[in-house]
């Protein structure tokens, strides 16, 4: 029986990977082939995709871009036992792509069927929870502190405090929610190990639950990602089965349960306090901080609210130790990233790294440059809530406060790569568009703001006063960054700023031709 | 997604309604099922959903408008999602959907008026390293092109 790996992985399945199983099944019976297929996660080369494996004495061996059309031709070269097609893509292993990671939070993700117990095991799945519950509660939250984990959302605050805070809140019950919102363009590693290692995030959690003294556990999943949530239920149907989750953890008297709850297209429901307003059933209206969700968060009660990413990193801090981590990375910005590199790139796909390289390391060096073959002009990070930095800034360290340093934003780690055919005023018109159409309308600025942006990008387009209408943009941003309680208001006006700062040409030009008609 | 829906019956919306009160907050949950079983979220059922959870219609219409996913007329048999966000416009998604949509005589979120196909805007769909993305009756397609999205308007037509 020769074992063959193709994604479930929504990417691979964009482009065909259910039709390529389909097609290996059938030619495999067809042949007497003797196959297993399994269905595991992506390993982030996503350029690759479909990236189909297979199993051989020699380790496992990888074939690219694959299409149902092109089985026929793998199965007549012999690729289950390992031989060279016109597809091979070797080792993944030995891949440049792969071998400058230092894969921590996504170390499962794509090796390993996603919803069996037993591959998770194999490679160290539950050992962070042992080793968690061979400790007391708030040595937990110590070690989470120790490790120097910052929160993966956007935010950066740092893991550890937060739990501590909610521990250490009188209540009589406490929640844990990871906000699996990732409504950030760029980004899809939350999807990736929901759907490559679901059970590293159920593990997290339970992790989280015990140390903080919650039985009870959601996840906020975007309605966007419909296979996410198949993959995400089915992995908490095992792990119940199995006894991780239920009254008795693993045995012990520790009783902990996670629900899968959908969103409903709303953006600022990635907002933390929006996405708690949401859970309990009322409109996304963003929550004014104080009191933060630590102290009164779900249904009032003190709640840990962490990203995908954060959590599903919690194991692996347990098995290792905290010290492992904190190793990794530079200055305040601990451990590793995993970088989304997107939109106009050569090779994208997931990337996870320590932080400290350059950006320019990251655009040119990982991602290739841009896809079309033309010059890099702009990236912009951190979702349509970041900035677009310029070519000239890609010496610019990929670290928390070297990016706020310079008005940058890392965010959820999200890249997306423009070339030279880029509009920048067009993208500025953008960031202030999906600011009207995804305003929870809380904060008149945000509210009111973001549309009297649009028009006045519009004036300006149309070679309108052009000077005044700038002028007054710029203060409209100012208004809309101190005026706005959440980051979609507050930070809005990044994008619109940044483009305007880096790429002013885009909008003075257009007074050109308008003023000679 | 597709339109599989059936008529609305507020016996079956009850059932749905008490099937999710042991929840904590329910309402989106709720909400979802409805959808799922009558393809949107209907007028009469809002007062229902209120009764249940003891709040007002006025909050509850608040919360069903709220939301961009909840529908309140069924979408047509078929539903293409086309994301606009950033990193499928730097792969030159604005200028493809606009051509699609004039080709086909279609605009966002409204329904062909043959029933066949209902297109509308979303804002990633996290299939970012193959932009455009869309997704179509809730099958992801990355690197989308004109031809693909001119295909999907002929299945929809016929299926």
């Amino acid at each position: 029986m020769t074992r063959v790996f193709v994604p479930l992985d929504m990417a691979a399945k964009a482009l065909g990977a259910d039709r390529v199983v389909a097609a290996i099944a059938r030619e495999a019976a067809a042949r007497g082939a003797d196959v297993e297929i399994v269905r595991n996660g992506s390993r982030g080369l996503l350029w690759l995709e479909p990236l189909v494996e297979v199993e051989t004495p020699d380790g496992r061996t990888a074939y690219g871009n694959v299409k149902a059309a092109d089985v026929a031709s793998l199965f007549d070269a012999d690729f289950l036992s390992g031989a060279k097609h016109s597809l091979s893509v070797g080792k993944v292993e030995d891949h440049p792509y792969w071998k400058r990671q230092n894969r921590i939070t996504f170390k499962r993700c794509g090796i390993i069927d996603p919803l069996s117990l037993a591959e998770y095991e194999a490679l160290g799945g539950g050992k962070g929870l042992a080793r968690a519950f061979s400790l007391s509660p708030a040595d937990c939250v110590a070690e989470v502190a120790k490790s120097g984990l910052r929160g993966r959302g956007g935010a950066g605050f740092p893991t550890g405090i937060k739990w501590k805070t909610v521990a250490d809140t009188p209540a009589d019950r406490r929640y844990v929610v990871v906000n699996a919102d990732e409504g950030d363009s760029g980004t899809f590693a939350d999807r990736m190990i929901m759907e490559g290692d679901p059970f590293a995030l159920i593990e997290g959690m339970t992790i989280c639950g015990y140390a903080v003294g919650a039985s009870k556990g959601y996840v906020y999943l975007r309605s966007e990602y419909p296979q996410t949530a198949q993959v995400f239920g089915k992995a908490i149907e095992v792990l119940r089965a199995a006894g991780w989750l239920g009254k008795n953890v693993r045995g012990s008297d520790f009783a902990f349960d996670v629900e899968l709850r959908i969103g409903a297209g709303a953006y600022v429901c990635g907002e933390e306090t929006s996405l708690l307003e949401s859970l309990e059933g009322k409109r996304g209206i963003v929550r004014a901080k104080p009191p933060f969700p630590a102290i009164a968060g779900l249904f009032d009660k003190p709640t840990v609210v962490n990203n995908v990413l954060s959590i599903a990193t919690i194991p692996m801090i347990f098995e290792y130790g905290a010290q492992h981590y904190a190793d990794c990375g530079v200055g305040r910005s601990r451990g590793t990233m995993p970088l989304q590199i997107a939109g106009n790139v050569k090779y994208g796909g997931l990337c996870e790294v320590d932080f400290g390289l350059t950006l320019g390391e990251i655009v040119n060096d990982i991602g290739g440059g841009a896809k079309t073959g033309r010059p890099v002009r702009a990236v912009q990070c951190g979702g349509p809530l970041g900035a677009y930095v310029p070519v000239k800034d890609f010496d610019m360290i990929f670290d928390y406060e070297a990016f706020t340093k310079r008005d940058a934003l890392i965010g959820h780690g999200g890249l997306v790569v423009f070339d030279d055919t880029v509009d920048m005023l067009q993208m500025a018109r953008f960031g202030m568009e999906f600011c009207a159409i995804e305003s929870c309308g809380k904060c008149t600025p945000c509210r009111i703001g973001s549309t009297r942006g649009v028009e006045t990008i519009d004036k300006i387009g149309a070679g309108q006063n052009v000077d005044a209408n700038i002028a007054l943009l710029e203060d409209l941003c100012q208004t809309m960054k101190w005026g706005s309680l959440c980051a979609l208001g507050g930070f809005a006006p990044y994008p619109v700023l940044s483009a305007l700062r880096h790429f002013p040409e885009d909008f003075r030009h257009r007074s050109l031709p308008a003023a000679a008609e | 997604m597709s339109g599989a829906a059936v008529a609305f019956d507020a016996a079956r919306a009850q059932e749905i309604i008490d099937a999710h009160l042991g929840l904590e907050g329910p309402a989106m949950p709720i909400l979802h099922a409805i959808q799922d079983e009558f393809g949107c979220v209907p007028e009469a059922v809002v007062p229902q959903i209120a009764e249940a959870l003891n709040v007002s219609r006025a909050e509850m219409h608040g919360v069903v408008t709220f939301y961009h996913d909840f529908r309140r007329e069924p979408a047509g048999r078929h539903v293409l999602k086309l994301c606009r966000a950033e990193s499928c416009q730097s792969m030159g998604s604005e200028r493809l959907h606009q051509e699609f949509l004039a080709r086909h005589k279609l605009d966002w979120h409204h329904t062909s008026p043959d029933g066949a196909l209902t297109v509308e805007a979303v804002y990633c769909l996290g299939l970012c390293a193959h932009s455009p993305s869309a997704l179509f009756d809730g099958e992801p397609i990355g690197c989308v092109d004109s031809q693909r999205l001119d295909e999907i308007v002929s299945e929809a037509q016929r299926t």
